[in-house]
């Protein structure tokens, strides 16, 4: 399969993301530049980490704005597989493809850190590879990682069994432990951890392989 | 031209001889844009006119190095095709004026120093220095100073997207008005693909890109030249606001217009802004650059000459291209959405020229102008001496472990690293504490590259030329304990104000023992940084040399701190080491139990230091340790107690055969000694015998605790639970 890597300008962590998906996980994967009109022939897009155009306003503000979030808009409605890691959760959120918000982390400081995480569905084409409950072992790097959202938001992804992930050891104060999410339609999601960092042995965790796995599964199923 | 008066001379920090001087070179008086030129290029940050003559004694040569001093980074060949850039600067004076925005501009300044050689940075470290936090004068302003400073080297590197991936801080009463905020950087590129800030080729276009000039940051440089007062507060507006996205920007754009071939030298823009960018270019050359003022993009209306020429607005960049290629520059930067300006051309005649609306502003020959910068020979007598042997109280071991893992400069800086994205570019084997030294891996080449930086201002006061040495010693012995083999070294040296012969003296012995301990291990020093007239109000830092020193090692899991297993031998390569009360003054112990700094540092063999790295880096290979961790600060105690904080919390029971006092053998700081865990005793000993050093066995892993023996005789037992809180804990309480 063949992953879409988008390269905002402010994007860095695009590149640790194309690794993942080429020499860790072995698939085909072509950066996107951020005014593509159009993501070209893939089967799946990432919205990597980063500073997108700077983020000085919110995170992600300015991102919604930049042509290739049309492009990914349309990809979406039409069943495409997308991610969105850190900063390409934000952007995301603020897209409206996801709903709630991420704000400055509880302590008000950029935490870089390892956590764990409960996978809370494997209904979705993001965990199908992972077991239900399983504890998956990954780092977090972000300033603005508070999942926020109002309650009927909140019932909403409990019911809709939209939770990703929770954390184990809640490191941003994320209302209901939330490190991940899905949209209604279950082909979008979002999470602040960085699975690209968490698959290759030697940087400590191979735990987010089984993320990307997934999503090669469901296109190679699809 | 008429004169200009002394007191407007006196205002640039130029001397009546340096004026004559500037008078000579030109062949008339200077006109006020003139003097503005030459009072940054030869202020001390620019033309290291003390320093100079004594940093010629540092070996600077050396089989791997391509490129040393003299230019933005030093370079080393890492082989497979590809080199290293790297480079520590210090951004001292700015951090305290403006602690977040002087910490981040420290961190953009080394980075544009990496990235104009054509070098994507992997890596970042910081060295800090902080006066106390407790203090009930002085510590609220150095609790913020901390704050800022760890908030500005974040908020800069997170966004630009390289990791801050080791470092070290300490603090002293001696940094109280004047932090030390020292940035290490590194970067990765093709060999052939290097860059240098080099002009060439008469007619050539001279084009100026990144963020506008603004009038932020003039006189930064002669600001980091002079001890501070009471006004200093009054120079804020000196310290520029640092854009990342903006050198994010400029980072990419550079990297990729430099693979068009179309460029032909290139430099940042940094300390004394458009006028060193303009002059070392040309001078370096061989050429004359000639600018007109107009054409630079400019964020604020009716700049003078003057203003434009000395502004250190952040993010800019200058370059030569060859003509008629522009365009494809110029594409590269517009992608980007970057504005770059031709400002001006290479010419033949060795001038720097400067025209503002037509007119001739300045007119320097750019030799004269970067490279004639007075030199002095100041005075040195002799470095002022410790006090004498105190009366030294008993503090029992049992009770001094705690104390000491809770001391600020041993406590765990797990509050400062978490702020720091250390892990993007996804080459971090060993990040922070991890590790006695940061490794990055070269995905292009399967090899790592291993870094520490080190220095020690309270072994510097008691003597600067064998605390030189220590930290020399120490950043070796640091990557050796993770099978690095050291190749090169970048160097800081902070210290107070060279006028002074004492100070003088300092400066002069801390470089006469860097080079005699740079030049043992083959360590070239690369380029580096001098920081002097660390001064508040007449009161001097300790010497505080900084060394970063980089080794390189296969790319493979690395040997880590803790202890992993139960029932594992515990060994003490190079020995238990040798003290008495005069080397015990340097320490921790003599810092946190005694409040006192007396004597002279820990003695160090060169030889022996070397073999025992010979030795670990041999074990390390073969593959016998399952954990190491070299003795510094707090001694033997200290380290076994990091070696017991792992996730498994394995801890020792150790026995030494010894006749020191229980204080001393617990906690002197002798170096040149490394504690490892190994199920394979008699290989290492076979290893350590033929290195020829003392590998006794201390101990073993036990499953719960750590005890601490003397010939049988119980000095300290300790759960490890209550240590490692103690550890972990003590910096977030202080900071609070």
């Amino acid at each position: 399969m063949k992953f879409g890597v988008i390269v905002f300008p402010g994007s860095n962590c695009d590149h640790d993301a194309f690794h993942a998906v080429t020499t860790n996980l072995g698939q085909k994967a072509e950066y996107i530049w951020h005014d593509s009109p159009s993501l070209g022939d893939i089967d799946a897009v990432i919205l990597p980490g980063g500073f997108a155009y700077g983020d000085y306003l919110r995170c992600g503000a300015i991102a919604r704005f930049s042509p290739v979030m049309g492009a990914v808009g349309k990809f979406a409605a039409a069943g495409g597989l997308v991610m969105g890691i850190c900063n390409g959760f934000q952007i995301l959120v603020e897209a409206g493809l996801l709903p709630g918000a991420l704000i400055r982390n509880r302590g008000l400081k950029f935490v870089c850190r390892e956590v764990r995480l409960r996978t809370e569905t494997v209904h979705s084409p993001f965990t199908s590879a992972a077991q239900e409950g399983q504890i998956l072992r990954m780092p977090i790097a972000h300033g603005e990682g508070c999942y926020f959202a109002d309650g009927r938001t909140l019932d909403e992804l409990d019911a809709e069994d939209r939770v990703l992930f929770r954390y184990v050891g809640n490191p941003n104060g994320s209302l209901g432990d939330i490190a991940g999410i899905l949209n209604r339609e279950r082909n979008v999601m979002g999470m602040m951890p960085h699975p690209e960092r968490a698959s290759d042995p030697l940087m400590g965790s191979t735990d987010g392989l089984t993320i990307f796995q997934s999503v090669l599964d469901a296109v190679v199923r699809a | 031209m008429t004169a200009h008066a002394p007191e407007v001379i006196a205002q640039h920090q130029l001397t009546a001889d340096e004026y004559g001087k500037i008078v000579a070179i030109l062949g008339r008086e200077p006109s006020y844009t003139e003097l503005g030129i030459f009072s940054v290029m030869w202020s001390e940050h620019c033309s290291y006119k003390s320093s100079r003559l004594h940093l010629k004694k540092l070996p600077t040569r050396g089989r791997l190095v391509v490129q040393g001093p003299g230019e933005n980074a030093g370079i080393i060949d890492i082989g497979g095709g590809y080199v290293i850039a790297f480079k520590i600067e210090s951004h001292n004076h700015p951090s305290f004026i403006e602690p977040f925005q002087g910490a981040a501009t420290g961190v953009g300044g080394i980075l544009r120093d990496i990235f104009t050689m054509g070098a994507r940075p992997i890596a970042v470290l910081d060295s800090l220095r902080f006066g106390r936090l407790d203090d009930p004068a002085t510590g609220a302003r150095n609790r913020r100073i901390l704050g800022g400073v760890v908030a500005g080297i974040a908020h800069y590197g997170n966004c630009f997207g390289v990791p801050t991936v080791g470092g070290e801080c300490s603090f002293e009463p001696c940094y109280d008005g004047n932090p030390l905020v020292n940035v290490f950087a590194l970067g990765i590129c093709r060999k052939e693909e290097v860059f240098y800030a080099k002009a060439a080729g008469a007619g050539n276009p001279v084009i100026y890109v990144g963020a506008r000039t603004g009038r932020d940051g003039i006189h930064g440089a002669s600001m980091a030249s002079a001890e501070f007062t009471e006004e200093a507060k009054q120079k804020r507006p000196n310290v520029q606001v640092g854009d990342p996205f903006m050198e994010k920007l400029l980072l990419e754009a550079c990297i990729e217009a430099m693979k068009t071939g179309a460029i032909v030298g290139i430099q940042d823009m940094g300390a004394a802004g458009l006028t060193c960018s303009t002059c070392e270019m040309g001078s370096r050359g061989g050429v004359g650059i000639e600018i007109e003022l107009d054409r630079v993009p400019q964020r604020e209306t009716g700049m003078t000459p003057y203003e434009i020429m000395l502004s250190e607005s952040q993010e800019r960049m200058l370059l030569v291209a060859e003509k008629g290629r522009e365009e494809e520059v110029y594409r590269v930067f517009r992608k980007w959405g970057l504005e770059a300006a031709e400002i001006g051309v290479v010419t033949e005649d060795g001038k720097l020229r400067v025209r503002h609306h037509g007119v001739v502003v300045a007119e320097i020959p750019n030799r004269e102008l970067a490279d004639e910068a007075p030199l002095y020979d100041r005075p040195h007598t002799h470095p002022p001496r410790a006090g004498l042997i105190p009366d030294l109280p008993v503090s029992k071991v049992q009770r001094t472990l705690p104390t000491l893992l809770g001391s600020l400069d041993i406590c765990s800086k797990r509050w400062i690293w978490e702020q720091y994205d250390y892990q993007v570019r996804t080459n971090t084997v060993a990040g922070p504490e991890r590790t006695d030294a940061a490794i990055v891996r070269i995905k292009e080449t399967g090899t790592s590259i291993a870094i520490s930086l080190d220095g020690n201002g309270r072994y510097c006061f008691l003597s600067p030329r064998e605390g030189a040495k220590l930290a020399v010693a120490e950043c070796c012995r640091n990557l050796s304990t993770v099978g690095a083999r050291p190749v090169a070294a970048t160097n800081c040296l902070n210290f107070g104000n060279p006028e002074r012969p004492e100070i003088m003296a300092q400066l002069v012995e801390a470089i006469e023992g860097m080079a005699e301990a740079c030049a043992f291990f083959d360590t070239p020093i690369t380029g580096g940084n001098v920081s002097l007239y660390n001064e508040t109000l007449g009161e001097g830092i300790y010497p505080t040399p900084v060394l970063g020193i980089v080794g390189t090692l296969k790319t493979a899991e690395p040997v880590t701190i803790p202890f992993k297993n139960a029932g594992r031998t515990v060994m003490l390569l190079g020995g238990i080491g040798e003290c008495d009360d005069i080397r015990f003054g340097g320490t921790q112990y003599a810092k946190e139990m005694v409040k006192q700094l007396w004597g002279l540092p820990p003695a160090l063999d060169l030889e022996r230091e070397r073999r025992v790295q010979f030795a670990i880096r041999k074990i390390i290979a073969e593959g016998l340790a399952e954990s190491a961790h070299d003795l510094s600060d707090g001694g033997l105690a200290v380290a076994l107690a990091e070696c017991s904080f792992g996730p498994n919390e394995v801890g020792a029971l150790i026995d030494l055969d010894s006749d020191l006092r229980p204080e001393m053998l617990a906690f002197h700081e002798a170096p040149s000694r490394i504690l490892i865990s190994t199920e394979f005793p008699k290989k290492v000993a076979a290893i350590a015998e033929k290195y020829e050093i003392e590998a006794p066995v201390v101990g073993v892993t036990i499953e719960k605790g750590i005890e601490i023996r003397q010939r049988t005789i119980t000095l300290g037992a300790w759960e490890i639970g209550a240590l490692k809180t103690a550890y972990a804990q003590a910096f977030e309480s202080h900071v609070r």
